[in-house]
C-alpha cells in the first residue's frame, strides 16, 4: 500500500516534470548540459553526476528555478572517449546549452573543450584532473571541483614556502610512479617560487636496511625541509634516523604516508611531521544532505565524485543566478568572484579554473594523531 | 672530512648487518655446496622472535640490559631451531639430488616462510622496540655515530671474532673444516656429518638472527617482507668476497656496505645499487671466485 502510493507520486512528479519539458515555457528555460561517461565500462564514474546534477536541479525547479526561469538538464553520452566527446560537445551545443557539467574522464574533457571555447560555453568538471587542463592557460572557459593531479605536491610546497618560510628544501622520493610523480612536481613548484631553492633532489631504494648516508646528505645540504614523496615505511625510517641524529629538519609528506600506521611505528619520532590529504567532507551538513537526498531519491549511496559533481552543479547554478544572465563572461565572474557553499566548504575559482578549498589539506602529528592545521 | 667519516661509519654500520647474514650463506655453502635462500627469512624470523621475546619480558619492568641478552638468546636459539629444522626438511632428503633439486627447494623454504609469518603474524609494518639504549656518553658524537650504531659494530665484531676462534681452535670447528674439504674423508674419520650440517646451520641461523635483532632495533620497524632484500644484499656479499670463505664474507660485506654509503653520498642514492653491482660485476670479472675465494679444481 505504502509502495502504491510511493509510486503514484513518483508518477506524479513525472507528469508535472514533462509538463515542464513540454510547456511553453520550454523557451525561457536555462539549459545546462550534463556530459560524461554514462554506459559502457566507466559508467559508474559517469552516472553519480547525472544523479547530484538532477538532484541540484530538481531542487531549485521546486524553489522556482533560477531567477525566475526553470532549469533543464540536457543529458549526453561521451562514453569517457575522446572521439565520440567531441560529437557529444557539439549536439549539446546545437541543443542551445548555457552551461556544462562535465566530461568525466581527463582525455575525453580535452578533446571537447575546444569546441565549447568556440562557442563560449563555460564547462565544469567535477573529476578531470589533468593538471594541463587548467594550467596550461588554453581553455580559459574550464572549471572544477576537483583537485589535480598535483594539487598535493603544490599544497606541500606552498605550505612549506609561505606558512612555514621555509627557503632550503630537500626532495627526497622513494623511485615509485606515486612517490617520483609527486616529487618531480614538487620540484617544479619550488623552482617556480623564486622564495626557496631545492639543495637535494634523491631517491632512495625502498626496503633498504638503512638510510643514514641519506639522512648524513640531507644534513649536509643544510635543507630546513624535506619533502618526501612516497610511502610511511621508508617516511619513517627517515624521520626516525634524522631525530636520532639530532636533526630538526621540518619533514613534509604526501598521503601515503598520511596513515595511523606511520604514527604507529616512528613512534614518538612522528610527532611534527606533516602530511598532506584529502579533506575529510563527511561532517559537512551539505555533503550529509546531498548523501540523505541521494538516498532517498535513488535508494542508494551516491557513487564516485558525487560530492564533486554536487559542488560542481551548485557552484554552476549559483554563479547563473549571481550573473542574472547566460552571458558567459558574466558567468565566470561569478565563478570567481562570489563563494558558495558546497559539500566542500564555501568555494570559488581563481584565475585558472581550479576551486580553492577543494582537494588537500595539511595535518600534522600531534601527541600521536593527525590534526588538521590547515 | 666529517661527512667523509659520516658516510665511513654508515658504511661500516650497513656492511656489518650483511656481514652477519653472510656469514650463513657462505658457511652452508662451504659445507654443502648449497645457496640457502630461506636465509634472508630466518633473518626476518630471529627479528620477529625478537619482537615478541622483548615485548613479553617488557612487561616484567626488566631492565634495558637484561632484555637485550635474554632477547638476544632467544632469538638466536629460536631462528636456530628454524634453520636445523630446515635442513632437514627441505636440504636433507635431496643431498643426493642434482644440484639444481635443493635450490628449487631452498627458494620454495624461502617463499613458504614468508607467507606463513604473513598469515600467521601481519603483513603490515610494526614498530619495532629500541632495545638498544641511548647512551650518555655518545651524546657528543651522536650526530656521526649514534649508539645502535656502536653497538652493531661491536657486537658484530666480536661475534666475528668468536666465529674464528670458533672454526679455528675447538674441535666442533675443526670438524667442519674437514667436513666442507672434504665430505666423504670426513666421514671416514668418524665425524658425524649430518651433525655438522645441523651444526651450521644454527650457527648461521643464529647470527643472521641477531643481525635481525639489530637491525630492526635501528631502524625501529619489521615486517615479513625484510629479509628479501636483506638475503639478497647479504648473498652479493658473500660472493664478492668469494662464496664459502669466512672472511671473505666479512671482507665483501664491509666493501659492499661502505660502496653503497659513498655512492649515496658522494654521488646519489639513486644510483646506490648500480655502483654496488657495477663493483660485482668487475670483481668477479677479474677474479671469478670472489675477493678471498679459491677456485677449486673439479673433483674427479
Amino acid at each position: 500500500m505504502k509502495n502504491a502510493r510511493h509510486i503514484l507520486a513518483m508518477l506524479c512528479a513525472l507528469v508535472v516534470a514533462a509538463a515542464v519539458h513540454a510547456g511553453p515555457a520550454a523557451a525561457e528555460t536555462i539549459k545546462i548540459g550534463v556530459a560524461g561517461a554514462h554506459s559502457g565500462d566507466l559508467a559508474s564514474y559517469g552516472l553519480p553526476t547525472v544523479k547530484a546534477a538532477e538532484l541540484v536541479v530538481n531542487d531549485i525547479n521546486a524553489r522556482g528555478g533560477i531567477n525566475g526561469k526553470k532549469v533543464e538538464l540536457l543529458i549526453e553520452d561521451d562514453v569517457c572517449k575522446p572521439e565520440i566527446a567531441t560529437n557529444t560537445a557539439t549536439k549539446l551545443i546545437s541543443q542551445g546549452a548555457h552551461v556544462i557539467i562535465g566530461h568525466i574522464c581527463s582525455g575525453a574533457t580535452k578533446a571537447a573543450l575546444p569546441i565549447y571555447k568556440e562557442s563560449g560555453t563555460i564547462v565544469i568538471s567535477p573529476s578531470a584532473t589533468n593538471p594541463d587542463l587548467t594550467q596550461s592557460g588554453d581553455y580559459p572557459n574550464f572549471y572544477r571541483t576537483i583537485a589535480s593531479d598535483d594539487a598535493q605536491a603544490r599544497t606541500e610546497v606552498d605550505f612549506a614556502v609561505k606558512v612555514l618560510g621555509v627557503r632550503k628544501i630537500a626532495i627526497i622520493h622513494d623511485k615509485g610512479d606515486y612517490g617520483k610523480g609527486l616529487a618531480e612536481f614538487a620540484k617544479t613548484f619550488v623552482e617556480q617560487s623564486g622564495a626557496a631553492e631545492v639543495v637535494l633532489y634523491e631517491g632512495v631504494t625502498p626496503g633498504a636496511v638503512d638510510y643514514s648516508a641519506v639522512v648524513q646528505k640531507i644534513r649536509r645540504s643544510q635543507a630546513e625541509a624535506v619533502i618526501f614523496g612516497g610511502y610511511h615505511p621508508e617516511a619513517s625510517k627517515i624521520v626516525t634516523q634524522m631525530r636520532k641524529k639530532k636533526m630538526e629538519t621540518i619533514f613534509i609528506s604526501d598521503d601515503g604516508v598520511k596513515d595511523d600506521t606511520f604514527i604507529k611505528v616512528a613512534g614518538q619520532y612522528a610527532e611534527g611531521v606533516y602530511a598532506t590529504g584529502p579533506a575529510d567532507v563527511t561532517a559537512n551538513p551539505l555533503a550529509m544532505a546531498a548523501r540523505e537526498a541521494h538516498v532517498t531519491a535513488y535508494g542508494v549511496e551516491p557513487g564516485a565524485f558525487f560530492d564533486n559533481a554536487y559542488a560542481a552543479a551548485l557552484a554552476i547554478t549559483h554563479a547563473l543566478e549571481q550573473a542574472g544572465s547566460t552571458e558567459p563572461g558574466a558567468i565566470a565572474d561569478a565563478l570567481r568572484t562570489k563563494e558558495v557553499a558546497t559539500p566542500f566548504g564555501n568555494i570559488h575559482f581563481d584565475e585558472r579554473g581550479d576551486a580553492t578549498g577543494v582537494g588537500f589539506s595539511v595535518y600534522q602529528v600531534q601527541n600521536g594523531q593527525y590534526i588538521q592545521v590547515q | 672530512m666529517d661527512y667523509f667519516i659520516e658516510l665511513f661509519f654508515s658504511g661500516l654500520t650497513r656492511g656489518s648487518i650483511y656481514a652477519l647474514i653472510a656469514l650463513g650463506y657462505t658457511m652452508v655453502y662451504g659445507i654443502i655446496g648449497l645457496i640457502n635462500f630461506a636465509h634472508g627469512e630466518i633473518y626476518m624470523i630471529g627479528a620477529f622472535t625478537a619482537l615478541i621475546v622483548s615485548t613479553v619480558l617488557s612487561i616484567y619492568n626488566m631492565p634495558l640490559a637484561a632484555i637485550l641478552v635474554l632477547t638476544v638468546l632467544a632469538s638466536a636459539i629460536w631462528a636456530g631451531a628454524y634453520g636445523f629444522t630446515v635442513e632437514k626438511l627441505a636440504y636433507k632428503p635431496l643431498r643426493k639430488a642434482p644440484r639444481l633439486s635443493p635450490l628449487i627447494s631452498a627458494i620454495g623454504m624461502s617463499i613458504f616462510l614468508q607467507n606463513y609469518v604473513l598469515l600467521a603474524q601481519t603483513p603490515d609494518f610494526l614498530p619495532f622496540p629500541p632495545l638498544i639504549p641511548e647512551f650518555a656518553f655518545m651524546e657528543p658524537v651522536s650526530g656521526v655515530i649514534g649508539s645502535s650504531e656502536l653497538v652493531i659494530l661491536t657486537m658484530t665484531t666480536s661475534l666475528m671474532l668468536l666465529l674464528t676462534l670458533f672454526i679455528k681452535f675447538t674441535r666442533l670447528g675443526k670438524a667442519m673444516r674437514a667436513t666442507a674439504q672434504d665430505r666423504t674423508m670426513a666421514r671416514l674419520v668418524g665425524i658425524n656429518v649430518n651433525m655438522i650440517i645441523s651444526a651450521t646451520f644454527i650457527i648461521g641461523s643464529g647470527l643472521a638472527a641477531i643481525g635481525g635483532l639489530l637491525i630492526a632495533s635501528h631502524i625501529g620497524q619489521i615486517n615479513f617482507f625484510i629479509g628479501f632484500i636483506a638475503g639478497i644484499k647479504a648473498f652479493t656479499a658473500a660472493v664478492l668476497g668469494g662464496i664459502g670463505s669466512v672472511p671473505g664474507a666479512v671482507l665483501g660485506s664491509f666493501i659492499l656496505g661502505l660502496t653503497e654509503s659513498f655512492a649515496t653520498g658522494y654521488v646519489s642514492s639513486d644510483y646506490e645499487d648500480v655502483f654496488a653491482f657495477s663493483l660485482l660485476v668487475l670483481i668477479l670479472i677479474f677474479r671469478p671466485a670472489g675477493l678471498l675465494g679459491k677456485s677449486s679444481a673439479e673433483k674427479v
